[in-house]
This record gives structure tokens, sequence and C-alpha cells, in this order.
């Protein structure tokens, strides 16, 4: 026989952030703690309000199953020590042993457990560890300060299998049938006949157990009320879900507010509504932001609602008059006097004030226009951009609501009368501020965006804060993919090295090479999403010196498409035999050369080791009559390697790709037909010349060790 | 919205209200700490009284200085000085929230015509070396009351802990009184032919004059100078084994702290060494009462 069983932890108000986590641990916990002792539930049904945690636990069998365990014991002719130490283990004596073909062997019997007793001791676990990610301590008991931790004082437990109570007490609260209902529109106990009535019971009590349902009210409820008003619901799911969490009865209500406000930028607006106050936003036919909210309240109001709507009004116009002040309070005062007051603010203790920090940035900024790395940027609005990108900091808006710095300064810089290519570089500085954002396309906007990211990626590495680990107080990682982002989308043509001794800050460390590599490890992470493999990323790196991203990402580009067809395939075989060939025999010139081509590109030809392998091979081919195949790739080799040389010149890596694969057929060829470690130490010699000379030869296009598989 | 009787609650009324009612559950009802202070969890009736064993039930308004916060009576939200209503509790009753609850219906909130929530807001005092976990409680969307369990304080485990109850008197009488400006509130009654008295008749010149002071004139020479006083008096009275005299000077130190900050000398950097500062003073006099009173750990 099977019943269900009913869990209710209630407790004062949960953080509505921390109710959906909460649900999820709690079914865990709970099927973790039931598999330990051999029960399982047919199906989990898992509730959450602000005031309880539940969790319905469907068709648990009334107790578990009886096991009998069977143990090998020691030889019956054994030493009387080892059948001792047997009947130890087992808690048997000798007469209950069985003697089977001179083997001692011990039947257990262990009965099942009744379902309720295994749930009286699993529910104390579970609530005595559950992890919520902050919990406190309360009232007598917390004389001691290892009494009961909860998220907030728990007050009551239901525990119901069946119709009948499993008795379960902690820290003095006992579980029993019984719960409350709404706190305003409910009184006394509300009792709970089994799980199948617990959510109708407390639905007639004011509670919708379910958050989903609640979350389905406010949606439809919200909409409902924004069609009737002939305006539209800006969906917002998060907030959906806040406010489902801050009620166990939603009551959406429609209020308006003075359409004066509307001077206030939205993008404030919305952030008073949405962050302070919780409310929804709504927007008319023509998309513009409408003076109206929508509140989400706890009870059916005796009024309808009225005084709810009229007190919340008050409170958002006082919120928004706040706002509209701050507005119309910085925009007397002029950004360039704004930034003034920058210097005040610590950026980093060894970077200074965010006032070196702007400085650093305009003189990078207006270099990178100059030099025309950021081409079409006017150096003179690159500067004066950037010089006022940081002044938003030290307005009132920014301080009231840091989300808006950059938008605010846009909006001073409009109001000013300030160009609009300064304003927009003003406003969109900080972007892109995480993959998938946005990244600017306006000149001057790049050139201000790009420098205040290679400032604070160089600087930190200067001072030696380097992100480790899941450790990146500053944020590097995002400003490496920002760079990134803006180099790679605009075709910017620079080299990496140059930049970051351009932005070097005078008097600290040297951050070249490690944060050469840390922008390498970046470009793997930004081109994962492209679908580009890290293992390219390094063949690529291995041998392309010039630190030019763009230049980079498309031999990358050409590389992984190269490696995906079949004579790319069968190249990197080749190779790989050929490179395997060479480790072996020749282990000390495949190092020299490797190393060299990390440090230089295109090093490969001009190597020492394998230009002496060419000219020996050139002597040495002399010397006796090439085998077909040998001639054909010789003949194959003089004629690609400069073809390839000359695409990577113009930047055709597929030129370059295609001239290597015209290698496919002769490599293959040789190692069919020709032996390299022929008895003849000069042909043997000659021919792993020739390898040598495969290798430098994809190395001009990619270190094709560097590739997996 | 309406008290008990027919017209709105009066601040003053709204107060006699508010300890008539805590009186009533068993709290020693005291007067204001006489000295400047931030908030009224600054009150030794709070902040010393939280440490230790013995039960501590205790209600008091107490008049709380913010100099940054002065608009020279201009900002009809924004003062300089303002009142708290602060209810201490310890242990924690099981029922505080009823209790407050109660407390919103007897000054006239009715909980089924307005929308009252208890909505996360966990509190943190650096300074005190202090936190615990609560709400702030919003009426229609307003914050009328920050509600916290005290976990810790001037760095020590509070056994049993202590549950706190801030209410922004003014907020709330303006709420109930449907005020738009605080310097509108009915501070009292009239009665007879003597006239009612507004909440800017008392304190709107005090403002202008203060926040003037605060922003302008205080003499940051001597605030510095005081500050240095007040933490050497603190540090001495902790070694004299007087430690309800040092934490007066650790609260003396704190305000002027906030004083230097409204005068605008104090760069962000020194901000945190100042912080730094006034905590050890009030976290070494949390200890001297700890081991005055034997309960160091």
């Amino acid at each position: 026989m099977s019943a269900d069983f009913l869990l209710e932890l209630r407790c004062e108000e949960i953080p509505a952030r921390m109710q959906a986590r909460a649900s999820e641990d709690l079914a865990r916990l709970f099927t973790d703690r039931l598999a330990e002792a051999g029960l399982k539930a047919a199906r989990l049904t898992s509730y959450v309000t602000p005031r309880r945690l539940a969790l319905i636990a469907h068709d648990l069998p009334a107790a578990t199953q009886a096991v009998s365990e069977e143990y090998k014991g020691p030889r019956t002719s054994a030493p009387a020590q080892a059948l001792e130490g047997f009947l130890r283990k087992t808690g048997l004596t000798q007469d209950q042993l069985e003697d089977r073909d001179g083997i001692w062997f011990a039947v257990v019997e262990k009965p099942g457990r009744a379902t309720a007793d295994v749930l009286a001791e699993a529910v104390p676990a579970i609530v005595r560890a559950f992890p919520w990610p902050k919990s406190m301590r309360w009232g007598k008991a917390s004389l001691s300060t290892e009494s009961l931790r909860w998220v907030r004082p728990l007050q009551g437990i239901i525990a119901l299998l069946g119709d009948e109570v499993v008795p379960i007490s902690i820290e003095g609260i006992a579980a029993g049938r019984t719960t409350l209902g709404h706190r305003f529109h409910s009184n006394g106990d509300v009792s709970i006949e089994r799980a199948a009535t617990y959510a109708e019971r407390l639905k007639a009590a004011h509670v919708i157990v379910d958050q989903a349902e609640r979350r389905r009210i406010i949606e439809e409820r919200a909409n409902a009320l924004a069609t009737e008003a002939g305006l539209e619901l800006i969906p917002d799911a998060g907030l959906v879900a806040e406010n489902a969490g801050l009620t166990e009865w939603p009551v959406p209500l429609l209020g308006r507010f003075d359409p004066a406000f509307l001077d206030v930028p939205p993008e404030v607006i919305q952030l008073t509504l949405r962050i302070n106050q919780k409310y929804f936003v709504l927007r008319d036919p023509a998309g513009a932001l409408a003076n109206a909210f929508i509140c989400t309240a706890n009870i059916e109001a005796t009024d309808g609602g009225k005084a709810i709507v009229e007190g919340n009004g008050k409170v958002l116009a006082a919120r928004l008059s706040d706002a509209r002040f701050f507005w119309e309070q910085d925009k007397k005062t002029p950004l360039a006097r704004h930034a003034e007051k920058l210097a005040r603010i610590t950026f980093h203790e060894k970077l200074g004030t965010v006032a070196d920090k702007v400085d650093r940035v305009a003189r990078l900024a207006r270099w990178l226009a100059e030099e025309g790395i950021v081409k079409d940027a006017d150096p003179a609005l690159t500067e004066q951009a950037a010089r006022l990108a940081k002044a938003d900091l030290v307005t009132e808006m920014v301080g009231e609501f840091p989300e808006l710095q950059g938008l605010m300064g846009g909006y001073y810089a409009r109001a000013e009368g300030l160009p609009d290519v300064v304003a927009d570089a003003i406003r969109d500085h900080y972007k892109p501020a995480g993959q998938g954002d946005d990244v600017p396309t306006a000149p001057v906007t790049i050139a201000v965006s790009l420098a205040d990211k290679l400032d604070t990626l160089v600087g930190f590495f200067q001072i030696g804060e380097k992100p480790t680990g899941s450790k990146d107080p500053f944020a590097l990682r995002r400003a490496s993919l920002g760079i990134l982002g803006l180099i790679i989308e605009n075709d910017i043509r620079v080299s990496m090295r140059n930049l970051i001794a351009a932005a070097a800050h005078a008097g600290e460390g040297d951050a070249g090479k490690s944060l050469a590599d840390f922008l390498i490890e970046r470009l793997k992470v930004q081109q994962r999403e492209a679908g580009i493999r890290h293992d390219m990323i390094d063949a690529v790196v291995a041998v392309e010196g010039s630190g030019d991203n763009v230049r980079m990402v498309n031999r990358v580009h050409a590389l992984q498409n190269f490696v995906a067809t079949e004579d790319g395939a069968n190249l990197l075989a080749g190779y790989k035999r050929a490179a395997n060939i060479l480790k072996k025999e020749r282990p000390e010139n495949g190092k020299a050369a490797s190393a060299a081509g990390e440090e230089d590109p295109g090093a490969a030809l001009t190597d020492p080791v394998v230009a002496d392998a060419i000219r020996t091979h050139d002597a040495l081919v002399a010397a006796y009559a090439p085998e077909p195949a040998e001639a054909a790739l010789i003949a194959a080799l003089d004629e690609a390697e400069p073809r390839a040389a000359t695409a990577i010149a113009a930047e055709d890596f597929e030129g370059a790709m295609a001239a290597l694969a015209t290698l496919r057929g002769p490599i293959d060829a040789f190692f069919d037909s020709v032996t390299v470690n022929d008895p003849d130490p000069a042909k043997r010699d000659s021919r792993l010349n020739l390898l040598t000379r495969i290798r430098a030869a994809v190395h001009q296009v990619a270190d094709f060790s560097k590739i997996e598989g | 919205m309406q008290g008990n009787g027919s017209t709105p609650l009066s601040f003053q009324q709204l107060i006699l209200t508010l300890h008539d009612y805590w009186a009533a559950q068993g709290c020693v009802i005291l007067q204001p700490f006489d000295m400047r202070v931030g908030a009224g969890t600054f009150h030794p009736a709070t902040t010393l009284r939280s440490l230790g064993p013995d039960p501590w039930n205790c209600a008091y308004v107490q008049p709380s200085r913010r100099p940054t916060d002065g608009r020279y009576g201009e900002n009809p939200n924004r003062l300089q000085h303002y009142y708290q209503y602060q209810v201490v509790m310890k242990p924690s009753p099981p029922d505080l929230q009823a209790l407050y609850l109660g407390s919103l219906a007897a000054i006239g909130i009715d909980p089924l015509l307005h929308d009252i929530r208890f909505v996360e807001d966990d509190w943190e005092s650096p300074t005190l070396g202090a936190w615990g976990l609560g709400w702030e409680v919003w009426c229609d969307g307003m914050e009328v009351t920050q509600f916290t369990y005290f976990q810790q304080m001037g760095g020590f485990d509070c056994k049993p802990v202590t549950g706190e109850l801030t209410y922004g008197l003014e907020r709330l009488a303006m709420y109930i009184q449907g005020k738009d400006s605080v310097y509108d509130l009915m501070f009292n009654d009239a009665v007879g032919d003597r006239p009612a008295v507004t909440y800017g008749d008392v304190f709107l010149e005090n403002e202008r004059q203060l926040s003037k002071w605060n922003f302008e004139i205080a003499d940051t020479e001597k605030l510095f100078r005081w500050f240095k006083d007040a933490e050497a008096e603190c540090q001495a009275s902790i070694t004299a084994g007087v430690p309800l005299a040092a934490y007066e000077q650790a609260i003396e130190a704190s305000h002027i702290f906030n004083l230097l900050q409204a005068r605008g000398v104090i760069s962000v950097q020194e901000r945190a060494s100042y912080m730094g500062r006034v905590r050890d003073l009030a976290k070494g006099s949390c200890e001297a009462w700890m081991a005055h009173n034997g309960w160091a750990e």
C-alpha cells in the first residue's frame, strides 16, 4: 500500500530571490535522503510562497523492502581468530552460520523499515543542513550559537504520511497537520487532512501555493489591465517571478503618474519603477513610455485597491521627483565641470584617481585616432569624448542609479549641445559589456571604448592584479573580450604588442608577455562562440607573431575550414607522419624549429637548421637518382612553397591553404612508395631533409603539430 | 487614513500611541539618548543591551542626525535631523511580526485596505561591527519600518538574538496624514483656541540653519581635533574600565566623522580608514562592556 507524503516548512518571509533555489534544494535533498534508505516517490510536487516551502512525494511505499544479505566468511578450517573476526563483523553467533562446502556463510536478514520512520529521520536532517545562502538564529534558543539556523525564523512544520502525522520535532517545533493561511485574509489554523487537499485548503485560505500559478495570474492580470487602459505591458519575466515571490495572493493594480515626469529620460523612469518599486512598466501604442504603472498587491483590498494605488502613486511621485530633481540639477553643470570632481575618486590605489585614468584614456584614444588605427575618428572629438566619458560618475543621477553610467553622460552631453558623435561615444563607451552585447561601430566611440578598456587591462596587469581562477575582481576578462570584439568586428588592423606598449603606464611593471598570453586565451573563449577550435588558434599563434588579431582570426578561420576538407585532413595526416619520423630521428632539430616558430612568424624558412637542411638536401639530391615519388614531391614543394608565401604576404589564407593542398597527393605517394630509413645513409639523410622541408612548408601557414586528432 | 478616532493621528499622537502599545507589550519606555547619533540603533539601550544573555525589552524615540541628508529645508522628504521610533526585544519573541502588525493596527493602518509586505533587506553597520537579517516593511510600496534580527553586535555573536524594529516616524506620519511634505505634518491637534502646530513650525528653521552649519560653517580643523579627542578619550575610558563612558565617546567620534563627510573634506581613501577607526572604538567599547559583565567568550 502506498501513500503520499506532505511536508510544509513554514517560516517568516523568505526573500523572493531565494525561493526557486530553495524549492529545488528541498526536492533534491529529499530525493537523496530517501534514496539512501531505499525509497523512491513516483513523483514530487514542489511549492514555494514567501511563507512556506512545501513538497508532496507521491506514492511512497509503506515500508522499505526487506533485504537478505549474504556474506562469505573464512574456511571452516581457518584459525579461530578468522572466525571470530567474521562473527564480529556480521553480529551473528557461530550456530547461525552455514557451512557450505567447508566455507562459512552468513545470511543477514534486514527487515524493511516503516516509511514513517525513515521520514522522521530524514526531515530533521534536511532542515538542519539546509543550504540557505544566508541563514540566522532567533528566539530563546539563540542563547546558544548552535541553535537551529533557517533563512528567517521557522514557525511550523506539517509532516503528513497518508492521513497520519509523522512524529517529527525539530528544536522544539513539533510537526502537525495545521498551518496558517494568508496573513490578513485568513484567521486561525488551517487543518490539512492529507497531501491531496493541501493546495485547495490553502487556496480557500487565500494562499496560492503554486508559484507557477501565481506567476500566471500576475502576467495575465497585468496584461489585461494594460489592454483595458489601451496600453501594452513591457514584458519582464524577472519582475513577474519577483512579485510572485512577494505575494501569496497576487492582485495586480494599475495606477498613473503625472505625465510631466515623462521629461525625465525613460530609462530613469523605468529603473525607478522596476528596481525601487518592483512595478511593471507600460508603453503606449506608439511605443513610448506611458505614464502608468502596475503594482502587485498581496491582498484583495476592501476598497478594490483604490487606497493601495493611491499610496503607491504617492511613493512613486516622490521617487520620480527625486529623479527629476537629479536630472535638472545635473544638467545645470557642464560635464567638463563634473569631470573635475573625478580627481577626488580613487580608481585604484596603485593606478591613481579616476581623473588620472581619464587623462591616460584621452591621450590613448587620441593616439588611436591620429595614427589611423581607428579609421575616420576625428582626433579632437575623440579626445573630448574621452575626457567627458566618466564625468557622469559624479552626477546625482548615477550616484542613485549606478547602472545608468554612460547613458546619463550621453543625455547630459546632448543637453549641453555637444556634437552627437561625442554624446554617442560617452553613452556607448562601456560597450560591449559582455559577450552578446552590441559592439560599437561609430569611430569615435570605438576609439574611446578601446582606449578605456586597454588602459584598465594594461594597468591592472602592470600592478600584478591578474585574474586567477574564478577571481576576477576588476572584470579584466570582460574588458579583454570587449577589446577583441571591438578589434575584430571593426576590422582594426593593429599589432596587439603596439597597443599594449602605447597603453603602458609610466613607472609600472611590465605587462607585455603575460598580457599577450592572457589575450590569446580570451581570444579562444571569444572564438569558441563562433565554433572555432582552441587548437586551431594555438596552431596559428605558434607561427603568426604580428599580434594583429584580425589577421590571426582570418587565418584561423581559413585553417579550420581547410582541415575540415578531405585535402586538409590528409595533409594533416601526412604532416603528422613526417613530424613523427623527424621527432624520432632528429629530435634536436624539431625542437629548435618549433621553438623558433613561436618567437617569430614565418621564421621556419630563415631558421638556420631548416636552411641548412634545405642546402644539404640540394647537395645530396644530386648524389643519387631520386625515386619518382621523391622527385614529384620535390617538384611539388618547389612550386607550393613560393605560392604559399606569396599568398600569406597578401593575407590570402585560403590561397595559402590551397597551395599546401597540392602537396597532399605527392606526400601520400612518397610515403607509399619511398622508404625514408634507407640503408644508404646519404639517401636516408636526404629524405629526412625532405620531411623537414614539408614541415617547414606547412609551418608557413600554421603549426599543424598543435592541431588535435 | 484614520486613527482610532475620526481624525488622523498627529505626529505626537503617533508617538504616544506607539508608546502605549509597546508599553502594554512589556517594553521599558525610555527617553531619547542625549547625544547626537545617526540612528536609533546607536542608543546604548540597543547597542550595548543587545549584548549578553539578559532579557531586554525597550522602546524609545531617537532623534537622528544625518548631516549629509540636509537640504536646507527645501526638500519635502529629506532632513538632516529626524526621528526614529525604536523597539528592541531580547530574546526576539516568536510572535514579533504579529506584535509589529498589531502596532500598525493601533496607529490606524488597516491591513485589508493597505498592502503590507515584508521585503528582504539585510542590515549591516560596518561602524558598529554589526549585522542582522530581516526586511524593510512596505506599506503600499513605501518603506515604513526596518525589521531586523541582530546576529552580531560589536563583532560578537548575539546570544540570544535581539529583534529590532525601526519606524521612520515622519514617513509614517506623512502617510497617515496624507501629507506630501514633512513640513506640513500636524505636530499636534488644536485644543480650544490653542492652535495646532505643524512640523515646519517646529523644525523648518532648524533645517535651514543646521544644513548651513553642517555643509558650510562647521570648522573642519576643530572637527578633526574633536575626532582625535573623542578617539583618545574613548580609548582612555576603555583602559580605565568604564565601557559605558567609552561608548559615548565612540558615538561622538562617529558623529564628528559624519560632519567631516558633510564638509567634504574626507577623501575616498581616507573614508575607509576613518570608518575603521570608528569601528575600532565601537568594537573596543563593546568588548570592554562584555568583559565588564563577565560575558567575554
